[in-house]
């Protein structure tokens, strides 16, 4: 897994409420053997029109977006469908943090074992994200993951939640099947019981 | 902490944890792997890459049941990488050594749908697989949850998942189901009154009269739509209805060691005294049949209802997000849905695709037709279903009432296989989710019960089913 440290980037806003893997990439994309190509899929039923063509309205499309790294979201960002493809498909276009009052269990799981960060902050903190995104577009919001914080311009500091075995993967870039293996002999024994 | 009183959720947990350190997850033992084409390809990539192999391959079985066609076997697939990908997944077994119920098989069929029928599915087992209704396997006693590929791969590879424990969440459903209302309605009606992140970082357990009055399959059909409220797992107590399910059953216990796995089984229920961190009651005898009318299953009502008007809402971000969802199905505030034409009827899933849900839609359909216009396509849970269904000539119904019988499979209530409803078509689903696109890119899905789904095929129309049994 590749590491997470901090990330300093523009933010994408994509206000609704319970976005489910459905939207975050829709079925028909999964009849894949691999991880490539997932980026085009993302969010692919908002992104493109009924004939393909792209639809210049989504904040994806947005030439000023094409480089951030940060997804500002609704409530109970990830529910349904347990793809790994979501995350996936997130991280192949880009993003590397969604910022949400909540993520669906599921998703919030396969997220952090793919180097996507989901932070959760307060009502008010989100709110007040949003109103500065919508009136200045082009802030920048920063995270260092050691700290556990969200810095939000000109001076707010923000410290949000974040699982500590979870978070020392991401700082160490390790990846959590090694971390399981090195307990074989006690699965071992647990098998025997 | 063993003599402390223990939730159902808490002594299957406890009972599983293999080691757990400071500041850490716990190392959790899995008793079944079930495996599926479309969540699997990636993890067995991950294996051979690592060198590493399936950990306990009796462990884990596998199915086709996602992207496999509907259609009989002799017709060719049309889709060349759905057809890749199944064959992947029979690569992927033949390496590793994993039982398959694969194409060919006539004990195929959905995930969720075979393993109980298999007996594989048993009382007090952490069960987990790719795909988020696994949570279905909890209407035995079992602690079954969804994860994603990576955790696939773990527990390929290692029999085990590191997981965080969650809470528990009691849902108490108390006094007797009405005529024409049945568990799908039960659970549509919870989801729409906690929301579809009510459960979120909890187990659901369902306890009450209402649910020991149930039978094993509608108690999957409860404990499968847990995670559109947000619950990874959703779980009912053991009790002589799922043993009698159980016994004589392929996989299940013989001789001494049924009458050893019963006892202990008589173990799991939750103790007297024990706490659940959260509880929610409801009266069964006040449920009407439900639909859900937008774009998550949380947003249901009773039949008999008018859609709500976003004005409603003081939050205006909730008022949003219902304008758009009415945008997108194209309905009005303060229409009713009763009356309403839909397109498409699909009665199948592993919500709703076992051979009880076909024996309910049938008998409503026995002497009917359905409406001109309206397309209806009945997938049966799985191959073992479809025989039986078959065998009792439910078949002949559906084909006699103008309905489409097909193949087992996940089919439309995801859509990936070639089965879908065309865009801005209405259809009426025994599934689970009603996400825009779930059905096809542009479908406008209303979820409800097989009874419902085929009371609205005779007439076209979103019909009561109480006004014709």
């Amino acid at each position: 897994m590749a590491k997470f440290t901090h990330l300093k980037s523009r933010v994408i806003v994509i206000p609704n409420r319970n976005i489910d893997t459905d939207q975050i990439i829709p079925a028909r994309f999964l009849k894949v053997t691999d991880k490539n190509g997932l980026g085009e899929a993302l969010f692919s039923d908002w992104r493109y029109n009924s004939d393909g063509s792209i639809n210049p309205d989504f904040v994806l499309n947005h030439h000023q977006n094409q480089d951030a790294k940060i997804l500002l979201a609704g409530d109970n960002f990830g529910c349904g469908s347990s793809r790994e493809h979501a995350p996936w498909a997130l991280t192949a276009w880009g993003i590397s943090a969604v910022i949400s009052t909540s993520f669906a269990d599921i998703f919030r799981n396969n997220s952090l074992k793919n180097a996507l960060l989901p932070i959760v902050v307060t009502t008010d903190i989100h709110q007040s994200l949003f109103e500065l995104v919508t009136k200045s577009p082009d802030t920048e919001l920063s995270i260092d993951l050691a700290s556990q914080t969200l810095i939000i311009p000109p001076d707010t500091n923000v410290t949000f939640p974040i699982d500590s075995f979870a978070k020392k993967c991401l700082l160490n870039g390790v990846d959590q099947l090694g971390y399981i293996l090195s307990h074989e002999s006690l699965i071992e024994a647990y098998e025997l019981t | 902490m063993q003599s402390n009183p223990l939730t159902l959720f808490e002594k299957i947990w406890y009972s599983h944890i293999v080691t757990q350190e400071p500041k850490s997850p716990a190392v959790l033992y899995i008793d079944l792997h079930l495996v599926h084409e479309v969540t699997s390809p990636q993890a067995f990539t991950g294996l051979r890459e690592r060198g590493l192999k399936v950990r306990r391959p009796q462990r884990t079985l596998a199915t086709m049941d996602h992207s496999i066609p509907t259609t009989p076997l002799s017709i060719p697939m049309a889709d060349t990488q759905a057809a890749a990908q199944l064959q992947q997944l029979a690569e992927n077994c033949e390496e590793f050594d994993i039982e398959l119920y694969g194409m060919e098989s006539p004990m195929r069929g959905i995930v969720h749908v075979i393993g109980p029928e298999l007996g594989r599915t048993q009382p007090g087992m952490t069960i987990v697989c790719g795909d988020s209704h696994t949570s279905t396997h909890g209407a035995f006693g079992a602690l079954a949850f969804g994860i994603g590929t990576s955790e696939v791969e773990h527990v390929l590879a290692s029999q085990c998942l590191l997981q965080h424990k969650p809470k528990t969440f009691q849902v108490n459903v108390s006094g007797k189901l009405g005529i024409g209302v049945s568990a799908k309605d039960i659970i549509l009606a919870l989801i729409a009154k906690i929301g579809i992140g009510g459960g979120t970082g909890h187990v659901f357990e369902y306890t009450g009269e209402a649910i020991r009055g149930l039978t094993m399959e509608e108690r999957m059909t409860i404990c499968n739509m847990s995670i559109e409220g947000g619950a990874r797992a959703g779980m009912i107590a053991p009790d002589d209805t799922t043993f009698e399910y159980l016994a004589g059953r392929e996989h299940s216990p013989k001789g001494i060691k049924w009458d050893k796995a019963v006892e202990s089984w008589k173990k799991l229920p939750t103790d007297g005294e024990a706490i659940y961190d959260q509880s929610i009651t409801l009266d069964a005898s006040s449920l009407e049949p439900m639909i859900t009318f937008g774009t998550n299953p949380g947003m249901g009502l009773q039949i008999t209802d008018r859609i709500p008007n976003p004005n409603k809402y003081d939050d205006l971000d909730k008022r949003h997000n219902l304008e758009t969802s009415l945008t997108y199905m194209e309905l009005q505030p303060g229409q009713p849905l009763l009356g309403h034409p839909v397109d498409v009827i699909f009665i199948g899933s592993c919500t709703n695709g076992r051979i009880s849900d076909l024996r309910l839609a049938a008998k409503v359909l026995e002497g009917r037709r359905i409406a001109e216009n309206v397309r209806m396509l009945v997938v049966p849970g799985s191959q073992s279903v479809k025989m039986q269904a078959e065998s009792e000539g439910l078949d002949k119904v559906f084909a006699d009432a103008g309905a489409e019988w097909r193949e087992a499979g996940c089919s439309m209530c995801i859509a990936m296989n070639g089965d879908q409803v065309a865009p801005g078509q209405y259809a009426v689903s025994t599934s689970n989710r009603n996400f825009e696109g779930r059905q096809g890119k542009g479908a406008r899905t209303f979820l409800a019960s097989p009874l419902t789904a085929a009371a609205t095929a005779v007439r076209g129309a979103i019909s009561d089913v109480r006004e014709m049994i």
